[in-house]
């Protein structure tokens, strides 16, 4: 990376983490919407355990993989929500008039994806373990965790550009919300793939890449280190990333039309 | 370089046509030479911001040719934007961010040496009037020092050429004249060159040197101030009687000497047929007919009167849509 495009995407990813820092409203849901959740489900559903194939005893354990996942949803509307703003002020046109480079521009933006990333892991995780959650793997798992978690909203961040650059607008990336939270609903959030019993939401949570990512974490909870399922978790978050920037970088190319 | 450095601004034929919409520039012409400042006077929807648009190459031209500090805008753009500063038509400004936040984002990504960035930044703040501001949320600026903050920025880079566009609209008269001044500033004794958009005649006549009348994409007139109103000529004399009940009187004596103009609510006004030199004769025909006068004006001829001329229609209020920028911008 040459000093120029260092500088360019150090100086927009300290301003993508300002911005962050300094929006409670933006972190405070995101924080808080999740663990109510977790509350709300471990204690509702924690017959589930009884259930013969169950993979564990801890139903909070079990579902403390979701507020990872949902910690991410609120990336993309966050990521997406601050791009749009800046089209829609015109601030982007102020960068445009720079010599500014498109992969500078979205690096640094999502550096205040991966800063709140950083932030929900590691509340949910410490939030879930002082709660009663088990963590099998230990400190080494938790850093896995973390280091997942932070990859998954990152990635999804890039979607929340995507949207953002191709609508231009704040209200069009937050209509986006409930169709990824849709996403969630229609995977193994609330039950491991093999004990879905209706035909139809099991092939769907099947097909979902949210159940392998969901997975992911409860490996590193409940059963300990499975290269598999890690595997599979990072390949699907590194998957999201590079589908999401290349669509971001093309529609950025669409809407700095610069010559 | 030297030669470079002496280019300012050259159009030819510049066209803009929007998606199902209006030819919003239609084929302008102009020329604006280096430390000149032009104001481009016309009103909302005339197509001066998409003009500004065009020439900082954020908006590629449907037709037609221009040429920045030398440079292609379609070609050289790059160059083009190392060459100019901008304030375009809203304080684009991050709301969360203080200004020095905002220069020293600006000159990082203008490539200004890390050593240099804060002194720059610090320079200029002082210059707007924003070092005390500097450390504040921009979002508890007022409209004027948002208007300097956004000036400070576009001068980042020590540009050569920079673009405003109506830069003091929504101001109030201290925050204007004081852009105002910096403005003049800038061309008299850095040689910026000003391409400045407005549609405040007294903006335009305070600073421009030049002025180019923009209406419907076209520009119908250009020329310095005075030249454009010496175009259309004559003075206007204002006078109000001491007795109301003489107000028709009046009138009618100075229609003698051209026809009736508008009034203040006491006073009547003509256009002067010959011009300032029959003020002598107008004084002694209101003499003669024994009316008392209590104020008598001569009022230059403005550049409303030259737009009036022009098109028709008088400058104030006869805008009637604003440009399809963000369509422009973000369709193309």
């Amino acid at each position: 990376m040459s000093s120029g495009l260092r500088t360019q995407v150090g100086q927009l990813a300290r301003r993508s983490a300002l911005r962050t820092l300094r929006q409670p409203a933006q972190i405070v849901p995101a924080l808080v919407f999740p663990l109510f959740l977790l509350a709300v489900n471990s204690g509702g559903l924690k017959d589930a355990t009884n259930l013969p194939g169950f993979p564990t005893d801890s139903y909070l354990t079990f579902a403390l993989a979701v507020p990872f996942m949902q910690g991410a949803l609120f990336s993309v509307m966050n990521t997406g929500t601050d791009l749009a703003r800046d089209i829609e002020t015109g601030f982007l046109n102020r960068l445009a008039l720079t010599p500014l480079r498109g992969a500078a521009l979205l690096s640094g933006l999502l550096t205040g994806a991966l800063l709140l990333g950083l932030v929900q892991a590691i509340t949910y995780l410490i939030v879930g373990l002082v709660a009663g959650a088990e963590l099998v793997t230990g400190v080494g798992g938790a850093l896995v965790i973390v280091l997942l978690s932070v990859t998954i909203t990152v990635a999804t961040g890039t979607l929340g550009l995507f949207v953002a650059l191709r609508a231009g607008s704040g209200e069009a990336v937050q209509s986006m919300f409930p169709v990824f939270f849709v996403f969630l609903f229609i995977s193994s959030m609330a039950l491991p793939l093999d004990l879905i019993q209706t035909d139809w939401f099991h092939a769907v949570a099947s097909a979902n890449p949210v159940s392998y990512l969901l997975q992911a974490f409860r490996s590193l909870l409940i059963e300990g280190w499975n290269l598999g399922d890690l595997a599979l978790g990072f390949g699907i978050a590194l998957t999201v990333f590079v589908v999401g920037m290349t669509l971001a970088s093309r529609s950025l190319k669409t809407r700095l039309v610069r010559t | 370089m030297a030669t470079e450095q002496r280019k300012g601004i050259e159009v030819e034929g510049l066209v803009r046509e929007f998606k199902n919409g209006p030819r919003a520039v239609d084929g302008i012409e102009l020329s604006v030479e280096a430390g000149e400042i032009y104001g481009f006077l016309g009103p909302n929807g005339a197509g001066k911001s998409t003009t500004v648009l065009m020439l900082t190459t954020l908006l590629p031209p449907t037709a037609g040719t221009a040429r920045v500090a030398g440079y292609d805008i379609v070609k050289q753009g790059p160059n083009v934007r190392a060459s100019i500063g901008a304030a375009l038509q809203e304080a684009a400004l991050d709301p969360l961010l203080t200004g020095a936040e905002h220069m020293r984002l600006q000159t990082a990504l203008q490539g200004i040496p890390k050593g240099e960035r804060e002194a720059r930044s610090d320079e200029l703040l002082e210059r707007v009037g924003l070092s005390e501001a500097a450390d504040r949320k921009v979002g508890g600026y007022s409209g004027g020092m948002k208007r300097r903050l956004d000036l400070a920025l576009a001068l980042a880079h020590g540009p050569r050429i920079l673009f405003l566009d109506e830069p003091t609209t929504g101001l109030d008269i201290q925050s204007r004249t004081a852009l105002w001044d910096e403005v003049g500033r800038l061309a008299a004794e850095e040689g910026v060159t000003v391409f400045l958009t407005t549609q405040y005649l007294e903006e335009a006549d305070a600073l421009a040197g030049r002025v180019g009348i923009i209406d419907h994409g076209k520009i119908v007139a250009e020329g310095t101030p005075n030249e454009l109103k010496a175009e259309i000529g004559r003075p206007t004399v204002e006078a109000v009687p001491q007795e109301e009940s003489e107000r028709e009187r009046l009138g009618a004596v100075l229609e003698r000497f051209g026809e009736r103009a508008g009034a203040s609510p006491r006073g009547a006004a003509a256009r002067l047929e010959g011009g300032e030199s029959q003020l002598a004769e107008v004084v002694r025909a209101l003499d003669s007919e024994g009316i008392a006068i209590e104020t008598l004006q001569l009022h230059a001829p403005s550049l409303d009167d030259v737009f009036l001329a022009k098109t028709g229609r008088s400058l104030e209020g006869a805008g009637d849509a604003e440009e399809p920028e963000a369509e422009a911008v973000g369709a193309a």
